[in-house]
């Protein structure tokens, strides 16, 4: 072992059981546990062959739109008065929010395990949207489990998967999100073991799901670092991100982890406060727990039953994070903050209004936290706000918040 | 060192018939009712008992366990008054097995060393968890083991000859043979199939084999029990409790009744198992 140890390294988990520390790990039924093990063996073939990133990159860049934008928001710069800030663009990205970075990963996965059918899970819809996309581009059948209060509060991504060809099963158990969904998903992939992809969205689950679906996100910080070095040559002093699952914060903060000079932080969602139950704020208010196949921090009462929270963002309402977040929040490396619904309300429509760009719900939270500080901030720092998703999907959600009728 | 498990076990080898193991949720619809359900299981010929620890997110169950555990759930049940359940039982009988079943969130907050305690003095033999795989055994199953409680393992059609030994390492009891890849309560897998896992099991392990998901009635634990040395029935007996209760969940008929009747069903069925094998 001539491989000097790397002590002061945050980015080099999981270890070889799938566990960030404490967290992580591969609690799941043994009928999937001989098809988890595959897929790691797969994946870890899978990455170092060039022929699969080749392909990878070829689509990410024809199809998906690849590289995103980092683009100077000066509007919003102006409007705060502080440090100058910018928005990597995931928006931009086809089909509308960075979880296509994950779908091509590993719909390219799934077609060379030789996979017949694609299930999926999804909140706000842009997950399950990105992999209907995928499973019609690869010609895959598809069924999508989505929660029956998110199928009434994101209806026009659930007509884009039913256009795109998937199915889209509402589920009804619990509060009818995310987690719910995931329940059902994981249902499915039990009974259909022999045939199915279980094309999971976030960087959550079992391993090796928080380390793959990170890898295929983290294309979006080694983007911004490099477009930051270019821009303004030096790195940003603060960079900021939605967390709910946390994929599309854990693929901007990976490859800077290690950049110690660069302050982190993560959003979750506060929803109507973390006095009551109502907000999602599972990293500020919850505790070590086990749920869908890793231990991670979850929000649940004394007897370990889960609870369902609330945010007016599907995308955020779900009651756990993924196990490499809650590492580095008790390692104290990523600091998590929680935004209350009507703060990213407030953002939403600033953006729009300074910028002209309609943000996710979910990105919202991360701009939300950003016109907190940037304004205390000096004019020559620089902050990079994840903008992970574009809003068109939330317009009725957020219409409806504002008494209107569309 | 033996348990209850064993014992039992051992007795029905010797009787030459397999075991009826009868699966009820903790405190579904609610407390009383639910001892008084547990109460009359060995009295209409249930050999062991797998009480289930009610879970806000049983990823591994169809709807009717769902169901029944959002019963007990909202009817106040939580871990600790599922383990005082079982030590009121054990009050009453001292032989018949009590194996708990359910998922590992409720026992890691409980905290495992403090929950192995309590099981144990509330009488427990031995755990089926789940989202416990052997890759987690460092968790619970080495802590059980130590402590004296069976950890018994579920063995699924995925699990091929190769992976076979290491979900047998560390298993005690009995093997939980899952009759198909699925949730809880779907139909039934081709008989000759599960025969044949049965067998292969059985060529890696001196346990007893007990099989389990789909099976309904008496029929199908008779023809299951030709081969397996226990038949492990749940979504049925969830469903005859489920059944009398109304609309509001006020009872129509007595659920304790209802379930003895049918557990004696199939503890029939159990019983002619060997002897139509036989002929």
């Amino acid at each position: 072992m001539n491989k000097p140890a790397m002590p002061n390294s945050f980015r080099t988990g999981p270890d070889e059981q799938g566990m960030f520390g404490i967290f992580g790990g591969r609690f799941v039924a043994e009928t999937l546990m001989p098809l988890i093990l595959d897929l790691e063996e797969q994946w870890n073939h899978a990455k170092n062959d060039p022929e699969f990133k080749a392909e990878l990159q070829n689509l990410s860049t024809h199809y998906a739109g690849r590289p995103s934008k980092l683009y100077f928001a000066e509007g919003l710069t102006k409007h705060l008065g502080g440090a100058k800030v910018y928005f990597k663009r995931e928006d931009l990205n086809h089909t509308g929010s960075h979880k296509i970075n994950n779908c091509l990963g590993q719909i390219l996965l799934a077609k060379r395990m030789g996979k017949k059918r694609i299930i999926a899970e999804t909140g706000a819809g842009q997950h399950g949207v990105a992999s209907a996309t995928v499973a019609a581009r690869f010609g895959y059948p598809c069924v999508v489990y989505m929660g029956a209060t998110d199928v009434a509060r994101q209806s026009p991504n659930v007509f884009r998967m039913k256009l795109l060809g998937a199915e889209v099963r509402p589920v009804t158990a619990g509060h009818g999100t995310l987690k719910d969904a995931m329940n059902e998903a994981l249902r499915d992939w039990v009974t259909n073991v022999e045939d199915t992809y279980y094309l999971i969205g976030t960087a959550a689950g079992p391993h090796p799901y928080p380390e793959m679906v990170r890898d295929f996100q983290s294309v979006i910080g080694s983007e911004a670092r490099a477009q930051m070095l270019e821009q303004e040559g030096r790195l940003p002093d603060v960079i900021i991100a939605a967390v709910g699952g946390g994929s599309n914060a854990i693929g901007l903060f990976h490859p800077f982890l290690d950049d110690k000079e660069v302050r982190i932080i993560g959003i979750e969602a506060g929803g109507r406060g973390l006095d009551g139950v109502e907000h999602c704020a599972s990293m500020n208010a919850g505790r070590p727990g086990v749920l869908h196949g890793n231990r991670t921090y979850l929000l649940q009462n004394a007897d370990g039953q889960i609870l369902d929270g609330h945010s007016i963002s599907a995308g955020l309402d779900y009651p756990g994070v993924g196990p490499e977040h809650s590492w580095l929040r008790d390692s104290g490396r990523v600091r998590y903050e929680p935004i209350l619904d009507d703060e990213a309300l407030e953002a939403f429509q600033l953006t729009t209004r300074v910028e002209g760009i309609i943000p996710a719900l979910e990105s919202a939270h991360a701009i939300a936290h950003a016109m907190k500080i940037v304004p205390k901030m000096d004019k020559d720092q620089l902050v990079i706000v994840n903008l992970s998703g574009r809003g068109d999907k939330d317009v009725h959600t957020v219409a409806k918040m504002l008494g209107m009728e569309i | 060192m033996t348990t209850r498990i064993d014992r039992r076990m051992a007795k029905l080898k010797a009787e030459g018939r397999p075991a009826l193991v009868t699966y009820i949720m903790g405190g579904d619809p609610d407390y009383e009712t639910s001892l008084s359900i547990m109460k009359a299981l060995p009295v209409s010929g249930s050999d062991v008992i797998e009480l289930g620890m009610p879970f806000s997110d049983p990823m591994a169950d169809g709807p009717a366990i769902q169901a029944a555990g959002l019963r007990a759930l909202k009817g106040g049940q939580t871990l600790a008054r599922t383990l005082k359940m079982a030590s009121e039982f054990r009050a009453g009988d001292d032989e018949t097995p009590i194996v708990l079943m359910g998922y590992y969130n409720p026992i890691y907050i409980y905290g495992v060393d403090r929950f192995l305690a309590d099981a144990k003095a509330s009488g427990i033999d031995g755990l089926i968890v789940v989202d416990l795989p052997p890759e987690m055994d460092e968790e619970l199953c080495i802590p059980a083991l130590k402590a004296g409680v069976n950890f018994i393992r579920l063995a699924t059609p995925t699990t091929d000859d190769k992976r076979l030994p290491k979900v047998l390492e560390n298993t005690s009891g009995f093997v939980y043979y899952v009759s198909m890849t699925g949730i809880t309560g779907s139909a039934l897998a081709d008989t000759a199939k599960v025969s044949a896992a049965v067998t292969r099991i059985k060529g890696h392990t001196a346990l007893p084999v007990c099989v389990g998901f789909g099976v309904k009635t008496a029929e199908q634990a008779r023809v299951i029990g030709a081969s397996a040395d226990g038949v492990v029935v749940g979504t049925a007996i969830v469903n005859a409790v489920a059944n009398v209760l109304g609309p509001k969940g006020e009872k129509t008929a007595d659920p304790a009744e209802a379930v003895a009747t049918l557990v004696s069903g199939l503890a029939q069925g159990v019983r002619s198992a060997r002897l139509a094998a036989a002929e």
